[in-house]
């Protein structure tokens, strides 16, 4: 028997969620939160992985782009007076989408002129990207400024997040195992190499940053919607570091990995937080389980040195040494 | 005018401070070509080395807040950066010596969340005042100078500017005079023909760390003395402020890197007095990415192409 199709797996997913949607209600507001938080944490994931993963750039202002879309969409719902039924479905789509293309189009601002750049240049500059972008929405008056966007429809459920979520895994595994996306992986591999043989690698590298920069602005417009308040400071440096440990973690350029860190890494502040509530725990501890970032940069660290293809990468990366 | 003049001489002020940081950057770059993203962190040890050394010293030679005070707290920062950063050489970045620059970038943010997130978790994360190691005061500038003697100049300032153009002239000399700067210069112009001169690889990169960390440590004091609130996130920001110095110079140039520090300082300063302290940061950043892209080599750097 022929094995399904991505195309035909991705519309089967779709009927599970509809159907598994009533049930995440059941739960409660707490689990839905984990869960919302899940599959916006696997978009933004699996976006950055083709930039940083299968493309080999590294960026470091995934937030950035995320705040685009966030504020954009949230801008038009607010705009449009938030209307409930159909007409509110019609327009959070709308306003989702258009979020999604202004993050793309601040993507290939950013990246047409970066790209030229390198390594560890191309990390701070759009670092620093991020953080203009922060920086001209703390200036914003329409947007809240310092005091952020309040009054936000909720819009995001179970099923919407999770169909984001699945669509950019779609997307993203369909671009990189078409013919075409072959030049991800060349660019990744060996960029002189890949333009010796005729690659225009700046095209690639462009591309991929749009695309992931599309799909970090859906991320940002669910968590919108979903969280209903936003704040510059929420698309700070730090929540840049929290995508790019997701990436490394999983392991560069491994959509199962990175998948299985972006889950991971959202349930286990959950609970280290449980932890730090166990009455027996010792004060000492308790400090350090309420830091995660303490265990993420230890775990960055060794992993670089120890297995630097990532933890999670299962399957070990076809390499042709000379 | 006497407004713009004011400015400057802030700006100046805080631009030694990252002059010193911008040193530690842009020496690293020069022998191991990557940017160590924990160095702004190190600038933050300096200062809490301050934090803890200062009381002790003043307590145990019973000298008050005063310049000798300074003098002495100094040297005890330096050393303990210092040391700190060659044991995170040691420990980090040597194992990962000849991999992929992308691998020791992810450790160097590794190290770099590490030390401020483990600077929350022992220092604790509220920001702490910073010990009286010499009482700040407004100059009292001659009356002949006319309208120029309305400007403030505070001690701290110019104790800041002093100690940090004497400590620029000290590594001047140690890279310039000294045959261990030889060394140095000679791993970063071309590793593998010092290393056949015998030029021992791990030592002077060691050194290197050591050198750069000390005058981060130093920088640590003397931003404290000007503004004595210091918190464990406090070197994220002066990390990358200095970053952008050290670009904005030509990295891997000494004079570049105290050029841009000071030239940073400046545009800060008027940013903040004339436009909005909000703007300070894009604006910074929107300074680095300009010169990336139309001067990458910076203002003082000469540009290298990438060789097959």
């Amino acid at each position: 028997m022929k094995k399904p199709g991505p195309n035909l797996v991705f519309l089967l997913v779709l009927a599970g969620l509809a159907v598994l949607a009533p049930v995440a209600g059941w739960f409660g507001p707490y689990v839905l939160d984990i869960l919302v938080g899940i599959a916006i944490n696997l978009i933004l994931a699996v976006s950055l992985n083709l930039i940083n993963g299968y493309t080999g750039q590294f960026s470091l202002g995934h937030a950035g782009f995320m705040a685009v879309g966030a504020y954009g969409s949230a801008w038009l719902t607010l705009q449009a007076g938030t209307p409930a039924g159909v007409a509110g479905t019609a327009v959070f789509v709308g306003a989702l989408l258009a979020g999604s293309l202004c993050a793309g189009l601040v993507g290939l601002a950013v990246g047409v002129p970066s790209l030229r750049l390198r390594g560890d240049y191309l990390a701070i500059v759009t670092l620093g990207f991020n953080e203009i972008i922060k920086g001209a929405v703390q200036n914003a008056e329409p947007l809240g400024a310092q005091r952020g966007l309040t009054g936000i429809g909720q819009y995001t459920g179970f099923f919407s997040a999770f169909a984001g979520a699945a669509l950019a895994i779609l997307v993203v595994h369909n671009l990189v195992q078409s013919t075409y996306g072959r030049g991800f992986l060349a660019t990744h591999d060996d960029e002189i190499a890949a333009e010796s043989s005729g690659l225009d690698t700046t095209r690639y590298k462009i591309v991929a940053f749009a695309t992931g920069a599309f799909f970090a602005g859906l991320a940002g417009g669910l968590y919108a919607h979903f969280k209903q308040f936003i704040h510059p400071e929420a698309f700070g440096f730090m929540r840049s570091i929290d995508i790019v440990v997701m990436v490394i973690l999983g392991g560069m350029g491994s959509m199962v990995g990175v998948c299985c860190a972006a889950v991971l890494l959202t349930v286990l502040p959950e609970l280290l937080r449980a932890l730090a509530g166990w009455e027996g725990l010792p004060d000492v501890l308790r400090d350090f389980v309420s830091n995660r970032m303490i265990l993420y940069s230890v775990l960055l660290i060794i992993l670089m040195i120890a297995r630097p293809q990532g933890l999670l990468a299962f399957r070990a990366k076809k390499r042709v040494t000379p | 005018m006497i407004e713009f003049l004011q400015q400057l001489i802030n700006g100046l002020a805080q631009g030694g401070i990252y002059a010193l940081i911008a040193l530690g950057y842009t020496m690293v770059y020069g022998v191991l070509r990557f940017i160590n993203f924990a160095h702004g962190d190190i600038f933050m040890l300096g200062a809490f080395a301050g934090f803890y050394a200062g009381p002790a010293v003043l307590r145990i030679t019973g000298v008050g807040p005063s310049l000798a005070a300074v003098l002495l707290v100094l040297p005890i920062a330096m050393l303990a950066c210092a040391l700190a950063g060659m044991a995170i050489e040691r420990l980090c970045y040597r194992p990962l010596r000849g991999r992929p620059r992308l691998t020791v970038l992810i450790t160097a943010i590794g190290v770099s969340l590490l030390l401020e997130n483990g600077g929350q978790f022992v220092f604790g994360a509220n920001p702490r005042s910073f010990p009286e190691l010499i009482t700040d005061r407004a100059l009292v500038l001659p009356p002949a100078l006319g309208s120029l003697a309305t400007l403030t100049i505070t001690l701290s300032q110019v104790l800041v500017l002093g100690i940090a153009l004497l400590l620029l002239g000290g590594l001047r000399q140690v890279v310039g005079r000294t045959r261990t700067g030889l060394a140095m210069r000679a791993l970063s112009l071309n590793p593998t023909a010092a290393q056949l001169m015998g030029v021992d690889l791990d030592r002077i990169i060691a050194l290197t760390f050591g050198l750069g960390s000390a005058l981060a440590g130093a920088a640590g004091i003397l931003a404290s003395i000007q503004q004595p609130s210091i918190d464990p996130l406090m070197g994220i920001a002066a990390g990358l402020k200095a970053f952008v110095a050290a670009v904005l110079g030509g990295i891997g140039s000494l004079t570049g890197a105290v050029v841009g520090g000071l030239l940073i300082g400046v545009l800060e300063a008027l940013v903040v007095g004339y436009l909005s302290p909000t703007y300070r940061d894009p604006i910074v950043f929107g300074v680095l990415i300009l010169i990336l892209l139309f001067r990458p080599a910076g203002l003082l750097g000469r540009f290298q192409p990438e060789k097959v």
